[in-house]
Order: C-alpha cells, then sequence, then structure tokens
C-alpha cells in the first residue's frame, strides 16, 4: 500500500499537521509567525550546508534552523528590536543558503523542492521522520501544555508558579526548529509558517478554548492536506501552495461563519 | 518564622540602581503594604522577592513557600480563547467544585464559562485573585491590585482581601498608590522610595517626615477620612523598630 505515491503524501501531510496545529496555535498567541519565518527560510542554507558536505538533507536543515532559532532567541532576550532583526538573519540566511547552493558539486539541484516542497517525492524514510518529528512535538506540548500556556499568558504568573518561562520558549523554539526540517519535503522553506499559522488562525475563529482551538487545527491541516493534494491531482497544479491554497480556503470559509454567527 | 526575608537587596535595570540596601520581612498572617512614588522601585521589590530578577544580597524564604501572585496587569491577546475555567487552571487542575467556591468566594459567581477578555476590570482582578486563592498560598503578592478600579470598587477590593486574610490566614504583600486605603487595610506600612524610606503601623508612617517630604501634607484630610475601626495596637508592628529607623535615615 505504501508504495502508492499519493497514499504516501497524504500521510506525510496527516503527520506534519500533528505539529503544525498545536505549535502553530502558539506562534499564532506568542506572535511568532516573523520567527518561524525566519527559522524556515534558515533550512535553505541548511540544505545547501548539508548538500556541500554531503550530509543528509534533514540533518543540515535541523542544524541550521536549531542555530537560528537559537540566535533569534538570544537576540530578542537582549531586548533588539526584533522585526529588523529577524529580517536582516532571515533573509541573509535564505540568500546565502540559494547562493551556497550553487556552489554544490554534481548534480543540478532542484531549488524549487526545498522552496515549494515535493510533498509527491516523499518517500517512506520521509514517513519516518516525519511522523516521528511530529509525534515528538506534539507529545513534548501535550507533557508541557499548562506550562507552556502560563508562560505564553504571562510570563510573570509562570515565574511566580515556580515556572522558568524562557526554558518553555526554549522548549518552542526547539519544537520550531524540529517542524522546519521535518516539513520541508513537504510544503517547501517558503510556505512552512503559513502551514503554522493559517490552520491556527481559522481554529481560533471556531475555538473557545487554547485546548479546541489546537486539536482544531490539527484537523484544519488534516482537511487542508487532503483537499491540497485533491486538487493537485485534479488540476495539476503544484501540491505544496495547493494544500496551502485549501488552507487559505477554510480559513476564508470560517471567516465568513463566525462572522454570520456573531451578526 | 518569617515567610520571606530580604537582606542588603539592591536591584539594578542596566547601570541604573532601583533598589539599593533593602531588608524586609514578611511575617505570617500579616498584610504588609508598600507605598511610594512611581519609579520607586515598588514593583521591582515584588518582583524581585518573588525571585524573578537578579539582585545582590540575600533573599531566603521558609521551605515549601507557596505564593499567590496578582499582577499589575494583564494583557490578553485575543488570539488566545481563554476561559475563567481554563485560566484557573494554569497551572494546577482544580476540580469544577473547587473553583466554583472560590470564585463564590471572591464575588464572581457564575463566569467559570465566560471568556476571560469578556470580563470587566474588577471581574478580572477577582478571578486573578481567585487563581491565586486555588494555589493555598502562604503568602498573597498582589502588584497594584486595584489600577482601573472605581474607588468603590477599590475599597470592596481591600475588604476583600481583608476578609480572604481572616479566613485563611494568609500573609498579604501589596503595593498600592492608595494611601488612604493604605492606611485602613495594613498592619504595616513600607515606604519606599529606591530604599525603605520608613516603615511600621500606618500611623508611625503617616507621622514620619521621610513619609511627609515623600508624599507631602496633601494627603492628610482623606487619611483622616479612611482612618476607622484599625486604630487598635498591632503588636506584630514592634519587632526590631530601632534598627529599621536607622536604616530610615541613612537614606
Amino acid at each position: 500500500m505504501l508504495d502508492d505515491f499519493l497514499l504516501r503524501a497524504a500521510l506525510a501531510g496527516i503527520g506534519v499537521s500533528i505539529a503544525t496545529g498545536p505549535l502553530g496555535s502558539f506562534v499564532v498567541w506568542r506572535r511568532m509567525a516573523y520567527f518561524g519565518d525566519a527559522t524556515a527560510h534558515a533550512a535553505i542554507l541548511g540544505v545547501a550546508l548539508a548538500l556541500l558536505m554531503a550530509l543528509p538533507i534533514w540533518l543540515g536543515t535541523l542544524v541550521i534552523a536549531l542555530a537560528m532559532a537559537l540566535a533569534i532567541s538570544w537576540m530578542s532576550a537582549r531586548g533588539q528590536s526584533p522585526d529588523t532583526g529577524l529580517g536582516v538573519l532571515s533573509y541573509s540566511a535564505l540568500s546565502a543558503g540559494l547562493v551556497a547552493i550553487s556552489f554544490a558539486p554534481g548534480v543540478r539541484v532542484d531549488l524549487s523542492a526545498f522552496l515549494f516542497g515535493d510533498i509527491l517525492a516523499v518517500t517512506r524514510g520521509d514517513l519516518v521522520l516525519v511522523w516521528g518529528g511530529a509525534l515528538a512535538i506534539a507529545g513534548l506540548i501535550a507533557w508541557r501544555w499548562s506550562r507552556l500556556l502560563l508562560s505564553t499568558l504571562s510570563p510573570d504568573l509562570a515565574a511566580a508558579s515556580g515556572i522558568n518561562p524562557t526554558r518553555e520558549g526554549i522548549v518552542l523554539t526547539l519544537s520550531l526548529a524540529i517542524v522546519v526540517a521535518v516539513s520541508l519535503k513537504v510544503v517547501g522553506a517558503l510556505l512552512i509558517s503559513a502551514l503554522l499559522i493559517i490552520p491556527a488562525a481559522a481554529a481560533r475563529l471556531v475555538s473557545s478554548s487554547p485546548v479546541a482551538m489546537a486539536v482544531t487545527a490539527v484537523l484544519i491541516g488534516w482537511g487542508a492536506s487532503l483537499a491540497g493534494l485533491w486538487g493537485s491531482l485534479q488540476y495539476d497544479t503544484p501540491a505544496g501552495p495547493s494544500i496551502i491554497v485549501a488552507a487559505a480556503l477554510i480559513y476564508l470559509v470560517l471567516t465568513g461563519y463566525s462572522t454570520v454567527r456573531e451578526a | 518564622m518569617s515567610l520571606i526575608t530580604a537582606r542588603d537587596l539592591s536591584v539594578s535595570h542596566g547601570r541604573r540602581q532601583v533598589l539599593r540596601g533593602v531588608n524586609i520581612s514578611i511575617d505570617p498572617g500579616e498584610i504588609v503594604t508598600i507605598v511610594g512614588p512611581n519609579g520607586s522601585g515598588k514593583s521591582t521589590l515584588l518582583r524581585a522577592l518573588l525571585g524573578m530578577l537578579r539582585v545582590s544580597g540575600q533573599i531566603s524564604r521558609k521551605p515549601g513557600l507557596v505564593v499567590g501572585y496578582v499582577p499589575q496587569k494583564l494583557a490578553l491577546d485575543r488570539s488566545l480563547p481563554m476561559p475563567v475555567s481554563c485560566f484557573l487552571n494554569l497551572p494546577t487542575r482544580h476540580s469544577p467544585a473547587k473553583q466554583a467556591e472560590v470564585l463564590r468566594r471572591v464575588g464572581v459567581p457564575d463566569i467559570a464559562r465566560q471568556q476571560v477578555a469578556e470580563l470587566s476590570g474588577g471581574q478580572f482582578q477577582r478571578v486573578l485573585l481567585a487563581r491565586a486563592l486555588l494555589a493555598r498560598p502562604d503568602l498573597l503578592v498582589l502588584d497594584e491590585p486595584t489600577q482601573g478600579l472605581d474607588q468603590n470598587g477599590e475599597a470592596a477590593f481591600y475588604r476583600l482581601i481583608e476578609a480572604v486574610r481572616r479566613e485563611m490566614g494568609v500573609a498579604v504583600l501589596m503595593v498600592s498608590h492608595d494611601l488612604h486605603v493604605v492606611m485602613s487595610a495594613s498592619d504595616r506600612v513600607i515606604c519606599l522610595n529606591g530604599h525603605v524610606c520608613c516603615e511600621g503601623t500606618p500611623h508611625v508612617v503617616r507621622d514620619a517626615p521621610e513619609y511627609r517630604a515623600l508624599f507631602g501634607q496633601g494627603t492628610q484630610g482623606a487619611l483622616a477620612l479612611y482612618q476607622h475601626e484599625h486604630d487598635h495596637a498591632h503588636h506584630d508592628c514592634d519587632h526590631d523598630h530601632a534598627a529599621k529607623k536607622d536604616i530610615a535615615h541613612a537614606g
């Protein structure tokens, strides 16, 4: 059964969504959207290094994404304006990666696969990686749920309850780097943030508690993955962007629904 | 034994020294209020005692001390849906029955299912207090808890704090601008301006020249109005006063 490329693609999308639902909710709550962007862009630099040093792509991406995420946390902890700093780091890493990839030896590299994903080419090995990473992140978030939530709500309240909000922030930072590494193949570096933010933002429209929002974001991620793949097959469109378009359409429909309901 | 004691506490934000040489200790069951002008380091002192800041000096807490903290304000992001019942469960889960009991006690029954973002300022303050009380604290720390409340709401809130102290035997450490309320609701007042200017029972502080230098005579009328049944003696305020006077004059 797993020989079927479409089935593998669907499983990859479903797997990634298990992590991006809850993590994306935190990204929305903590206003980390740019942070996610920068970490994802850095992944391209990771791809370049992996190609140059003949390492597995996921390893190069993970290492560079981690370094980027920690650098940003360190920078914002020192009180530098995150907006400009993120912009500088994010596009420097992206461009440096694109330049470095051109030095990669031998085969011509298909850049668009890394920028926009290549979900239809997901292998069984990729699936193991995606599911392993996603389940690890979902488990980590579930385990530290109330600590993460209280740190997000108010670092002061967390500290007064004996929780170290900085440590919880690092947990999310690390999770973000892992998500970037495992979902690069699915939606690509430029669209990973979209997969984090759009389902969570759509889930916010119909959720009245944090848990409900995280779970709904997972469900929306599943719906978008399947609908996007179907659309991609039906209309011969690129799969990664199609998944994001599907998520955007769900967001649009839910916006309409919640507007009508509140009116 | 004191719940929490700080000796020679100093805190700097960058190069600016916000607190220097502060000595403070809180005993079980007493209500201590910190007053002082803007920028005098009141909130910093609370945060330092709660262990949120890097400090020089020595802070010792009673082993196993449970602190309930009510912050000055809490900006709730609209992107985070948060019903009251869920907020009360952070970070420790409590049964709905226990939640209902505490909410009733602080005077906001039947709001467990409402969104925190939709509460009024006064309701939200009470929910914050309820959350702090659910941890069964030995010490309640409140940072200007009545900001944004009108005068009636303010007075009601302080009456609630006093009642809670009576029922639960919890010690209270709070920061306040509201000098008149402080006078009636505290066992001990600490007047802060980077250092401890003076401290003692509300009366002692009111008459202290250091206090008058900070707040002037203007508030006297209002203070007199709010003096009532608290004129009886509080023995727990007499300890080691000579030592504190020394500190007061050193500043």
